[in-house]
């Protein structure tokens, strides 16, 4: 192994670390102002029957910064999840990079093909 | 039951799930998902719960594990494609409801199943130095670090692994799971990458496999921040501190008094998924 697939790794291990830590925080933060406000109510999630939604990944960015500035600890949370599950995306993206700089074209094809197919999964028409 | 009480109950449900799944690598999702169901939860929230809890622990122990130079970043990458197509077609089938929860639920069961009798089976390592020329060429060979100095080995019959590693993902995108227990198997006994590589890996390429996934569950609603709040800072604290322990204690006991929990949950499910009472 070469000296740079090592600094990759660093780099990816920062990367995965630094993304779940951000995303605790965030999430606790809202879990705390929830609770603050909420704790004292009915749970609503229990036998709750499922409800469909159809949003896009932009309506429901803009719903989680719309609640976020009206201070609803549910968006809080949201934005935490959203961090999270944006964690292993960027990931993916630090890898592309990575394997353009040490000109690795087998693996630049490769690694562009999972990004555009988690796209795909973000932008598709079938969510929203 | 108040928000305080679901949310406290969840959370150490969750500390537990982590907990566990550091010390047997038996998986948080597998756990997660019936507890939310035994409380009263729709079976597609804790699907999507399930998910995000899977993001959670492989993301926290990938960044561990890949400092270590374990981790075969090409062969993870490589195999990615596998299993973000299937996650993606597990998600769909669905969310466009293709297939019915209860079926889902049945799935689900015979998954546990095979998990916990997989947890059982005494496995033989298959190494081989000289990959085959497709690995080769896509440079997956690899070496990983011993203490008694660096290892090489080889990869073969790639295009087996890739098509085991897109059913992976389709159960991952499907059930809410890593599947990790399959991704192990297609790696180890149909590729011959060797053990250590082979965990290390499958748990590296679930994050961006259940990623997939959730992005779809996200947008028609089956990822709820009421559930998301307990089960990802107690799936988190519970890994964190599982981690420290695994260097301390023999989890044979643990893993079979788990794999016991898992088959009766199982027998659960299936029952649920038949009698439509889901």
């Amino acid at each position: 192994m070469t000296l740079r697939d090592k600094d990759i790794q660093t780099i990816i291990g920062k990367v995965l670390r630094s993304g779940v830590c951000l995303s605790l925080s965030v999430v606790f933060i809202g879990g705390v102002v929830y609770i603050a406000r909420h704790g004292g109510e009915k749970s609503a999630v229990i036998g709750k029957k499922f409800t469909e939604e159809n949003r896009n990944i932009l309506q429901i960015l803009h719903d989680t910064f719309v609640g976020i500035a009206r201070g609803k600890g549910l968006s809080i949370i949201e934005l935490g999840v959203l961090l999270l599950i944006a964690t292993p995306l960027a990931r993916v993206i630090f890898s592309l990079l990575a394997f353009a700089a040490e000109k690795d074209r087998t693996y630049v094809l490769i690694t562009s093909l999972v990004l555009m197919i988690i796209l795909f999964s973000m932008f598709s028409g079938f969510g929203g | 039951m108040s928000v305080l009480t679901f949310t406290l109950i969840v959370f150490f449900g969750a500390c537990c799930a982590g907990l566990v799944g550091a010390l047997t690598g038996l998986g948080g999702g597998v756990i997660i998902i019936p507890l939310l169901m035994y409380l009263g939860v729709d079976f597609r929230y804790a699907i999507g719960t399930g998910l995000i809890a899977v993001i959670a622990t492989s993301s926290g122990s990938a960044a561990a594990y890949v400092r270590e130079g374990v981790t075969n970043m090409r062969i993870g990458m490589f195999l990615e494609i596998a299993t973000t197509i299937g996650a993606v077609i597990g998600a769909l089938m669905v969310t466009l409801q293709i297939i019915p929860t209860t079926v889902v639920a049945v799935i689900f069961g015979l998954i546990l199943i095979f998990t916990a009798i997989n947890s059982f089976l005494k496995k033989t390592e298959l190494v081989v130095e000289k990959s085959s020329p497709l690995a080769e060429k896509l440079k997956l060979h690899g070496t990983y670090p011993t203490p008694a100095g660096k290892i090489a080995y080889g990869v073969k019959n790639v295009v087996g692994g890739f098509f085991m590693m897109m059913l992976a993902g389709v159960l991952s995108g499907l059930l809410g799971i890593g599947s990790g227990a399959m991704k192990v198997i297609a790696m180890d006994n149909i590729m011959h990458i060797p053990f250590k590589v082979s965990t290390t890996t499958s748990n590296f390429m679930i994050g961006v496999t259940a990623a997939a996934g959730a992005f779809i569950y996200l947008e028609r609603g089956y990822i709820d921040p009421r559930l998301c709040l307990p089960v990802v800072v107690g799936v988190l604290l519970g890994a964190i501190s599982g981690a420290k322990i695994l260097l301390k204690t023999n989890t044979r006991n643990l893993r079979t008094v788990f794999a016991v929990i898992i088959l009766l949950v199982a027998v659960n499910m299936i029952y649920r998924g038949f009698t439509g009472k889901i």
